[in-house]
């Protein structure tokens, strides 16, 4: 999945900093230069293969994307400019992957932080068994994607799934997980909340624990309770983690592809019979490699890219302007 | 980025891409036939994908005791979709590609009309004529382009028949007898009356899914998805439309177990005898065997396929084509004519239940007699082989894989969705055209 790996690194890439220092006046740039000299070399592999296995595929992802081409004749195939953005425009299969992707994107991403913030905040206090609970909290991090997705599938599996049984004990009535719209949709943003809660929560545990100690016992002696210490003391410090896994949190939901893609449990990547919840990644998969119509594929890959370009940049303007406001 | 850090990356792309072509062009031209020995060491490659079974017929290690100079390999790959992925990149770099290559009747007409020259001709060699008789014409002229180049010999194919579980029929009232089942269904209206009539009396469903109607009786018509040319057609289609109107019936009318074909539930009901036929393709058999383990061993039975008696119908089989590139050519076709002879075919169906491509092999007495133990003794050879005997050339096409999935989706739209059949049928065909187009 060269396209795929392509994009989400160079949008790392791409996102700003933040906090970059200034750089110092320019005459003092060259003699700098050399005395680095070691330095640039060290970094050379990591840029070498960042060329050949992200800026290769990326750039060369973006010419495929102007011709009409198949996957077996990848070099080959006809230049038509642009012609297969106009065509994922018009698409109604694009437009309905991303809608998907929007609101299976709004499904996850909103519960998992704020249930990681929460957890990180539980987990803040002096608990016995701290590492435990932190280590546990990792492990669906640490799961493969199709391994707990294909555990998932079989939860939420229509005639013999556990949780459609367990609704009919109680006297609800079996739900078709993968048929609805909005429960495929409902079911898949689980999966990736329960993969990604722990790892936010870590990153936010990590940032709490450089709070001063003091601003929560002045907050205190101020007489603010838990609830007022989380809220006026723990997230405004959290601000530019949190800014960082939103981010983070959108990029991966924009390339969603392994749980909507397992989930179907067939290997089909029509995403459910109505595309109920087909992503834009795999929509991407689907014309690559079900169709492979390699071109359009690279196209749909580019459009991907340039969604998470909009998003991050939209973040790291407002990130700018609420710093410049404190400031 | 700073300048400098730019320049290298421009410089390693540029690395990078020197290496990559280096290491795609170093193909080295076959060695030319006049050198071949036969007795010469050689390891041949086999790619092949889901469950062939040359080696569990144990047909490798024969070739091996009668060539000792030969090692034989097998790369296999479990899905065959999967297989093909890798396939399609190899061949477009022309690297990678084992000295024998599986190719399945869902791709054959890509390989056919896009990468014809990277295959070795059949119809070139001394003697085509006699590879030629080996095969129902249907079979050979699948792997044939539109010039008369034949890249690849065929190994099984899919006839088929329906299957029905007795047990389950006869808890319902119907016949359980395999003749008086062929009387209850001669045609696809008489096996919905037939499913009518059973879930009027049970829980369970009739047919597993609609994919089973329409992918079976699809091909009993004069096309299917593609015209005489083998391009695409899949909103003109007679065979297509006949196929949708009985399958979307099903579909509506909660006929079905509303389940989509490979996926996990649909392997859970097979044990949990959530529905009582199901169409049967020959490779179908094992199938259900491995779902069901011991525990399915005589509740099974096999009937012909509605409809039958107007036309058969084809789904699945395989080719085995020698890339023409590859070091050991000579070597690797005297391979693939062994393993698709017909004495070899009807080892393939005795000891794996792959039907024969071969018409002298599906008559052997070997295939003709055989019984299947499993499904109540079934004369398998029989059944099969008349559906063989019948099938008609229904051109093939590159997207038939894709066409057909569009349209299996958009059945399961209707019966899981509660989607209009008249709106399934028009999204499919966008899904269809999105398929064939760009």
């Amino acid at each position: 999945m060269t396209i795929a790996s392509g994009t989400v690194r160079e949008a790392a890439i791409a996102a700003p900093p933040p906090d970059r220092p200034d750089f110092p006046a320019r005459p003092r740039r060259r003699r700098r230069l050399t005395r680095n000299r070691w330095g640039y070399a060290y970094v050379a592999p990591f840029f070498l293969v960042f060329a050949a296995f992200s800026l290769y595929p990326f750039l060369y992802t973006a010419w495929i994307s102007l011709h009409r081409t198949s996957l077996s004749n990848i070099n080959g195939g006809e230049f038509i400019g642009l012609e297969n953005y106009r065509n994922l425009l018009e698409s109604e299969f694009f437009w309905n992957a991303a809608r998907n992707t929007l609101t299976i994107g709004i499904l996850s991403t909103v519960p998992q932080l704020c249930m990681a913030l929460g957890l990180a905040h539980l987990l803040n206090y002096k608990l016995r068994g701290r590492t435990f609970f932190r280590t546990v909290m990792l492990m669906p991090y640490a799961t493969s994607i199709a391994a707990a997705t294909l555990v998932f599938a079989q939860l939420f599996g229509r005639d013999y799934g556990l949780i459609n049984t367990g609704l009919e004990a109680v006297g609800l009535d079996r739900i078709d997980w993968e048929a609805g719209t909005v429960s495929s949709q409902v079911a898949i943003a689980v999966i990736v909340t329960w993969r990604w809660t722990g790892y936010n929560a870590l990153i936010y545990l990590a940032a709490m624990q450089s709070i001063p100690g003091e601003l929560y016992e002045a907050a205190e002696i101020d007489g603010a309770s838990k609830w007022k210490q989380f809220l006026h003391v723990t997230i405004p410090s959290l601000r530019p983690t949190i800014l960082f896994t939103v981010v983070i949190s959108t990029i991966g939901a924009v390339q969603l592809f392994g749980e909507p893609l397992l989930f179907a449990g067939n290997g089909t990547t029509s995403g459910g019979s109505a595309g109920q919840y087909q992503t834009l990644g795999l929509l991407m998969y689907q014309q690559g490699w079900t169709n492979f119509h390699i071109g359009q594929a690279a196209t749909t890959a580019w459009a991907m890219f340039l969604i998470i370009l909009v998003i991050v940049g939209v973040n790291a303007v407002i990130g700018r302007l609420r710093s410049r406001a404190e400031r | 980025m700073s300048r400098s850090t730019r320049g290298k990356a421009v410089f390693g792309a540029a690395l990078a891409a020197a290496l990559l072509t280096a290491g795609c062009g170093s193909d080295d031209s076959s060695a030319a036939a006049a050198d071949y020995d036969p007795d010469a060491p050689v390891t041949l490659t086999v790619g092949t994908f889901g469950t062939m079974d040359f080696d569990n017929a144990g047909l490798y290690e024969e070739y091996m005791a009668l060539h000792p100079n030969v090692t034989i390999e097998q790369n296999n790959v479990a899905q065959s979709a999967a297989y093909y992925k890798s396939l399609q990149t190899r061949l477009a770099a022309n690297s990678g590609l084992d000295d024998i290559q599986a190719l399945e009747i869902g791709f054959i007409a890509d390989v056919v009309r896009n990468h014809a020259d990277a295959f070795v001709d059949w119809s070139q060699e001394e003697n085509a004529d006699e590879l030629e008789g080996n095969f129902y014409d249907w079979k050979w002229g699948q792997a044939t382009t539109s010039d008369g180049a034949t890249i690849a010999l065929g190994t099984d194919t899919g006839p088929q028949a329906m299957c029905y579980r007795k047990d389950l029929f006869q808890e319902a009232g119907l016949p359980t007898d395999r003749a008086e089942v062929a009387e209850l269904w001669p045609t696809w209206d008489a096996y919905l009356d037939a499913a009518r009539q059973y879930q009027s009396t049970s829980d369970a469903a009739f047919v597993d899914s609609p994919a089973s109607i329409f992918s079976s009786s699809v091909y009993q018509g004069e096309v299917a998805y593609n015209d005489e040319d083998g391009n695409p057609i899949p909103g003109e289609s007679e065979g297509v439309e006949r196929a949708w109107g009985y399958a979307s019936q099903a579909a509506e009318e909660g006929l079905t177990a509303n389940l989509s074909q490979f996926g996990d539930e649909w392997n859970a009901a097979f044990s949990n005898g959530a529905f009582a036929t199901i169409a049967c393709p020959a490779w179908m058999l094992g199938y259900i065997n491995s779902q069901m383990g011991d525990s399915g061993a005589g509740l099974w039975d096999i009937a012909p396929l509605p409809g039958a008696a107007e036309g058969a119908s084809n789904w699945g089989g395989s080719f085995l084509g020698v890339p023409a590139d590859g070091p050991n050519v000579e070597a690797a076709k005297d391979l693939v004519e062994w393993l698709t002879a017909p004495e070899q075919q009807v080892k393939m169906f005795t000891e794996a239940a792959h039907f024969p491509s071969s018409e002298q092999a599906a008559e052997d007495p070997g295939v003709q007699d055989a019984v299947n133990e499993y499904f109540s003794g079934a004369p398998t050879g029989a059944i099969f082989g008349e559906s063989a005997a019948n099938i008609r050339r229904t051109p093939i096409g590159p997207y038939d894989t894709q066409i057909q999935e569009a349209f299996t989706t958009g059945l399961t739209d209707i019966a899981t969705r509660g989607t209009s059949p008249d709106q399934a049928f028009e999204d499919a065909l966008k899904a269809a055209e999105q398929a064939i187009g760009g």
